[in-house]
């Protein structure tokens, strides 16, 4: 049994992760903003087969709250092995250029949010020496486009911070995994009608991503796919770049 | 949103639709909602009972929690986006099956209630809503019910295969069944006529959980109802060393194809290999529940097959074996290839739904590609077959039975008219209810 934290537990994204270690009866607390969800979230896993499943609803964009946050999924799980942390907004790039305490507020809650929660996270496991810490950033962090460099920007900053954190936690034998999603069909992309081919499933994107925490992997695109195509968008010379309506 | 791209199974007709994917159920706020509301599952129904075109759609397959299960009663409590598939998934581990299942897992716990689906084992167990112990139903009103034999009886009986019109169910309360193993020992028998169906069909329906009947469309004549008669039960226990696994479909069918990929002869040929591939007149076999009871599940999206014309079903029950062999006669006769026909007997359970399809009886499934107004005359004469004998056609499998057909499906259709939330209406309902489009759009 493993015992499992995860912030934004109500993405249904976490939601798929979080189904296949109930299943593997491991025990689970939820971090999310909305009880009542948190609570359908919780009787679900519970119902999957995961022993214990509490919840904590907590607007996670208030930093000060990160360590008390961390301290009570500690507490209640009797230490932690596995931390996800996958809370994230979308937003529209158009409002976010006119509003622009809106594109603050997107990046304090993808980048700064996130980054504090892995801080927190980081300083537990490195004094306990292991555990495993997996953060979803996205392709969109890969390289800045006009349609959402605010959100790209973002997790193009929550990448780094990991990469640093994986080099930093090495010796400690803690494993930091980033995962970086392509399209899922899942609220965050619900205004988008027509779901092409590369949308994927958030099933098959849980799937991999368990799959990447058991063999404590250090960056994957899910699906794989993402990963040759990530290559060839930061191959385009910039100055070519720039010119593409992307 | 305007959302082209949601299709029913059978891809006719077409419709356009504004979409309003629900992910919780605190989002059920539909007095909120403005125009036309359906809910849609999975879209496994073939015609237009589960499209609403110029309307929304209320998608319900991201409410696919589960909420309670009492693993000593077999009693779940699920959101109603849930697939059986993921209930199988679930139970099948812990020593449960689905009461009744329909002949594809790739249907929502939503979409089962509202046709009041039925499997193989109607002559032993009835139809799905047999096993609906309770459900909430929201209505446009912003009332939510919890609907019960006991409780709203009323909403309870009309939602039943109430083909969405009533509102939207948000989670169901179902009895699961305690089976030996996932195991099924089949029997596949021979017939070289529809007497032999009959004289087959009797003998087994006593001993016999499951059964049902594949038939030899094109044959005629002496050999008119020729097929194979399929008959199971569950195993006793697993066979050793086997195991059931899960996952998804592993073949797809990447693209439409071209029409005369279902011509006669592919259709002849299909039919004929199909019938003398099994030699012995009696072939037993313990095999896992999956190719017994959905071996079209095995493709992903096997109605592409039929390219971009679609296809039409049509479900018909009937009382008595003469119209079964009229309706026989006059398909093989039309030679419009059907590459599924289906027949098997209603038993006299009788299902809590006002609307329900399945009564004692035959019932016949059969399958076209929609070749147009061939089609479309074809199927009126079996419509008339079926109206003179006075038989029912099935919604969930039609896409355009007249008013008159649908009225004399259903005896019990002023009972279900109260029930019938104002908001909410299906392209269905509006053709069998003889609906002016634009009057209903403008007071709604
Ligand atoms: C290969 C195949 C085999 C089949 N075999 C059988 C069979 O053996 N027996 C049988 O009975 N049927 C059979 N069917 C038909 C299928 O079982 C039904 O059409 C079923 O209702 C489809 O469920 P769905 O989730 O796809 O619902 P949809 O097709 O999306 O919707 C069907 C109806 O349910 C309503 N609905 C859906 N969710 C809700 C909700 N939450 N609240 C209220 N209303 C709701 C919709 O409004 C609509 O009226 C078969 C279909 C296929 C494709
Ligand atoms: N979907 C995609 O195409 C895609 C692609 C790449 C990366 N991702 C990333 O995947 C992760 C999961 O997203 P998803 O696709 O599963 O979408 P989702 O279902 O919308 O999940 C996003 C979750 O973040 C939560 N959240 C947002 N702000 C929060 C805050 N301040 N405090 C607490 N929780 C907050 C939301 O909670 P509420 O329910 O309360 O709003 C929601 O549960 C995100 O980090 C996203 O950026 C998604």
């Amino acid at each position: 049994m493993k015992r499992i934290v995860v912030f934004g537990a109500t993405s249904a994204i976490a939601q798929a992760c979080a189904r296949i270690w109930a299943g593997r009866h491991d025990a689970l607390f939820l971090v999310g903003r909305n009880a009542e969800r948190l609570e359908a979230v919780a009787g679900d896993l519970k119902v999957r087969g995961a022993p214990k499943v509490e919840f904590l609803a907590h607007d996670l964009a208030d930093l000060e709250a990160h360590e008390r946050l961390v301290g009570r999924a500690d507490e209640a799980l009797g230490g932690i092995d596995v931390a996800l942390v996958a809370h994230g907004v979308l937003g529209d790039q158009m409002l976010l250029r006119e509003d622009i305490s809106l594109a603050v507020e997107s990046i304090h809650v993808n980048f700064v949010s996130a980054a504090s929660l892995l801080s927190h996270l980081a300083n537990l496991m490195e004094k306990r020496k292991g555990g495993t810490i997996a953060v979803i950033s996205s392709v969109a962090g890969d390289r800045g486009r006009q349609s959402n460099y605010v959100y790209g920007a973002a997790k193009a900053g929550l990448s780094a911070f990991a990469s640093g954190l994986r080099n930093r936690l090495q010796k400690s034998g803690v494993s930091v995994v980033t995962i970086k999603p392509g399209f899922v069909d899942t609220p965050m992309t619900a205004h988008i009608a027509k779901k092409g081919p590369l949308f994927a499933h958030p099933d098959a994107v849980g799937r991999a991503i368990v799959r990447a925490i058991d063999r404590r992997k250090d960056v994957v695109y899910v699906p794989g796919f993402w990963r040759p195509i990530m290559w060839v968008i930061r191959s385009i010379p910039e100055r070519i770049f720039k010119r593409l309506s992307l | 949103m305007k959302n082209p791209s949601i299709e029913s199974w059978g891809r006719f007709p077409r419709a356009e639709h504004r979409t309003l994917p629900l992910a919780w159920r605190d989002q059920a706020r539909l007095a909120d909602l403005e125009g036309l509301l359906l809910a849609h599952g999975m879209g496994r129904s073939y015609g237009d009972s589960c499209l609403n075109d110029g309307g929304t759609l209320l998608l319900t397959r991201g409410l696919d929690r589960f909420l309670e299960f009492d693993e000593s009663s077999g009693v779940l409590r699920c959101e109603a986006g849930v697939t059986l598939a993921q209930i199988l998934e679930f139970a099948v581990p812990r020593g449960f099956f689905l009461p009744v299942t329909p002949g594809t897992k790739f249907v929502t716990v939503g979409g089962a209630i509202a046709n009041d689906v039925h499997g193989k084992n109607h002559h032993a167990d009835g139809t799905f809503g047999r096993f609906v112990r309770r459900f909430e139903l929201c209505t446009s009103d912003g009332k939510r019910r919890i609907c019960s034999p006991e409780e709203n009886e009323g909403h309870y009986r009309a939602t039943i295969g109430g083909l969405g019109l009533t509102g939207l169910i948000t989670w169901a309360e179902i009895q699961l069944r305690r089976v030996p193993s996932p195991f099924i020992v089949q029997e596949s028998l021979k017939m070289r006529s529809l007497d032999d169906f009959f004289r087959i069909n009797d003998e087994s329906e006593k001993d016999w959980q499951y059964t049902v009947a594949w038939i030899d469309v094109l044959a005629r004549g002496r050999k008119l109802g020729r097929g194979i008669y399929y008959r199971g039960n569950h195993a006793p226990q697993s066979p050793p060393g086997r195991r059931i696994s899960f996952g998804e479909p592993r073949l797809r069918v990447p693209f439409d194809a071209p029409n005369f990929v279902l011509s006669g002869t592919s259709v002849r040929l299909f039919n004929f290999a199909y019938y003398n591939r099994q030699l012995r007149p009696l072939r037993r076999a313990t095999i896992p529940y999956e190719p017994f009871f959905y071996p079209l599940d095995a493709v992903g999206n096997w109605n592409r097959i039929y390219g971009r014309r679609g296809l039409l079903q049509w479900q018909c029950v009937v009382s008595d074996p003469e119209t079964v062999v009229r309706i026989l006669e006059v398909v093989s006769r039309a030679r419009q290839g059907s590459f599924l026909v289906v027949l098997k007997t209603f038993g006299a359970l009788r299902s809590p739904g006002m609307l329900s399809f399945p009564r004692p009886g035959i019932t016949l499934a059969l399958d076209f590609p929609h070749l147009g107004e061939s089609t479309l005359t074809l199927l009126d004469r079996l419509d008339a077959l079926v109206a003179e004998s006075g038989g029912a056609l099935y919604p969930a499998k039609d896409a355009r039975m007249s008013a008159e057909m649908f009225e004399l499906s259903f005896p019990e259709l002023p009972a279900f008219l109260p029930y019938v939330d104002p908001r909410f209406s299906s392209s269905f309902w509006r053709r069998v209810r003889r609906v002016d489009e634009g009057a209903q759009a403008r007071t709604a």
